[in-house]
């Protein structure tokens, strides 16, 4: 357990905000801490991956009501999540029928405890390749609002994320909420792991048919530094995709899978081989195509 | 706003515990067992994998080692040791009946795990209670005797509320 050698004289200050203008006030100490759920900082605390040196301040968004809610704006249709909500809220309703594909990727993290403390926020700003939201994320074009000590700012996710586990996040910027249209046509997740539950993805894709846009986007997890937007395949896939009869032929869902595997940028880990990912992202995209063009 | 250094008051089972010398990022499970004396949620892998060490922290059932105890200060915290107090013993009777304890490291956080889970579905099927358990890891039974066991519970408390 490491007890005693963990055990420290000094005590680190841990601020507990229940709302944003007092996140605002703490997330303006000196080397802020920011914690959400937990199950990412809190693994590489307890495996001293990462310490919390002695100047560090400790935040705690759990308590900040604004975090917590979501709103849907129903001429708009842009459903706006705060960055406290955890996969449990968004496997259930109303998220299953507004972001069903953010529900399917929610119901693939972790566990039951890992998605009760867990947040789509946490997942962002965490940044991971294998995030489960963040390819959902990118293929409905979120936007991600901020507030920091400069003030407020709304970036699209895919500039925020600029590496493995690497965002353009400053110091003390903490995400407030994300934003995209709620579902309008189909969208789905799948993804590929050594097992069906408590599993990092090894492939992910996400598919978002946007009947109102026109326009398909594929996006892809665990196959690159960061997750990626397959633009060739969503353009391909958006130009040949019947919108008024809702469907698209077999040769199309073939090549845009290609497409998909093609622009995929794998690596061999240790958590599986390039060439069995691209293979990954070619089923799943082949696989979801097959859904969306059933069901409208 | 609060503030939490080295002090801070946890209530757990409903019972207040004034907790002092948290060292920076203690987890929950740490101040469990090592300063309020409560030795039923386990610790093994320390990273969420494994289960053991679950608790419910305002009805919501979480891993106590990935939990930060000055964060949860003032909020409710359920172990095992509550479980059985509030009622739940009869979820532990199954266990045994069923023969689903073996060695038993993991029986606290799937007793946890499971009132969570019958707390939100009284009539799970199969599949919901093996998807239900999923963040709990038992090395010795295969898991289908514990399935069998709440299950059991399940219809048990649907006879007798």
């Amino acid at each position: 357990m490491g007890w005693e050698r963990a055990r420290r004289l000094c005590g680190v200050p841990v601020l507990i905000p229940e709302n944003l203008a007092e996140l605002r006030e703490a997330a303006g100490s000196h080397d802020p801490v920011l914690l959400a759920g937990g199950t990412d900082l809190m693994v590489a605390l307890n495996h001293r991956s990462r310490r919390i040196e002695s100047s560090s301040t400790v935040v705690s968004l759990a308590q900040v009501s604004e975090l917590r809610t979501w709103s849907h704006d129903s001429t708009s249709g842009e459903l706006t999540i705060g960055s406290g909500i955890t996969w449990s809220q968004l496997e259930r309703v109303p998220f299953d029928t507004l972001a069903p594909a953010l529900a399917q990727a929610a119901r693939t993290v972790g566990s039951p405890q890992i998605r009760n403390a867990g947040t789509i926020g946490g997942n962002i700003a965490t940044a991971s390749p294998a995030g489960d939201g963040l390819p959902v994320l990118l293929a409905l074009d979120a936007m991600v609002d901020t507030v920091g000590v400069d003030g407020e700012r709304s970036t699209p996710l895919s500039a925020l994320l600029t590496g493995p586990k690497r965002t353009s996040l400053v110091g003390g910027e903490v995400i407030v909420a994300v934003r995209f249209n709620a579902n309008d046509g189909w969208q789905g997740y799948a993804k590929i792991g050594v097992r069906n539950a408590m599993v990092i993805s090894v492939a992910g894709v996400a598919l978002v048919l946007d009947r109102a846009a026109r326009r398909a986007r594929i996006a892809l997890g665990s196959v690159g530094p960061t997750v990626l937007l397959a633009g060739e395949a969503s353009e391909f896939l958006t130009s040949e995709f019947d919108w008024d009869t809702w469907t698209c032929s077999e040769a199309t869902i073939a090549t845009v899978a290609e497409m998909a595997a093609e622009e995929s940028r794998p690596i061999d880990d240790h958590r599986s081989t390039a060439e069995y990912r691209r293979h990954g992202v070619r089923v799943l995209t082949s696989r979801l195509l097959k859904r969306g063009r059933e069901r409208r | 706003m609060k503030r939490v250094e080295t002090e801070c008051t946890l209530t757990v089972n409903g019972v207040d515990h004034a907790v002092t010398g948290l060292h920076p990022g203690e987890s929950l499970l740490d101040t469990l067992r090592e300063r309020c004396g409560l030795r039923g949620s386990k610790g093994a892998c320390e990273e969420g994998e494994c289960g053991s060490c679950t608790v419910l922290v305002d009805g919501e059932a979480v891993c106590s080692c990935l939990t930060m105890t000055a964060a949860v200060s003032g909020r409710s915290i359920v172990t095992v040791e509550g479980i059985g107090e509030a009622g739940a013993a009869d979820l532990q009777d199954a266990f045994l009946r069923a023969g689903a304890v073996q060695c038993g490291f993991c029986t606290p956080g799937l007793i946890v795990a499971a009132d969570a889970l019958l707390t939100r579905n009284s009539s799970p099927s199969v599949d919901e209670v093996r998807e239900g358990l999923a963040g709990n890891l038992c090395r010795c039974t295969g898991y289908g005797r514990i399935v069998e066991a709440v299950l059991d519970t399940a219809s048990q408390r649907r006879e007798q509320p």
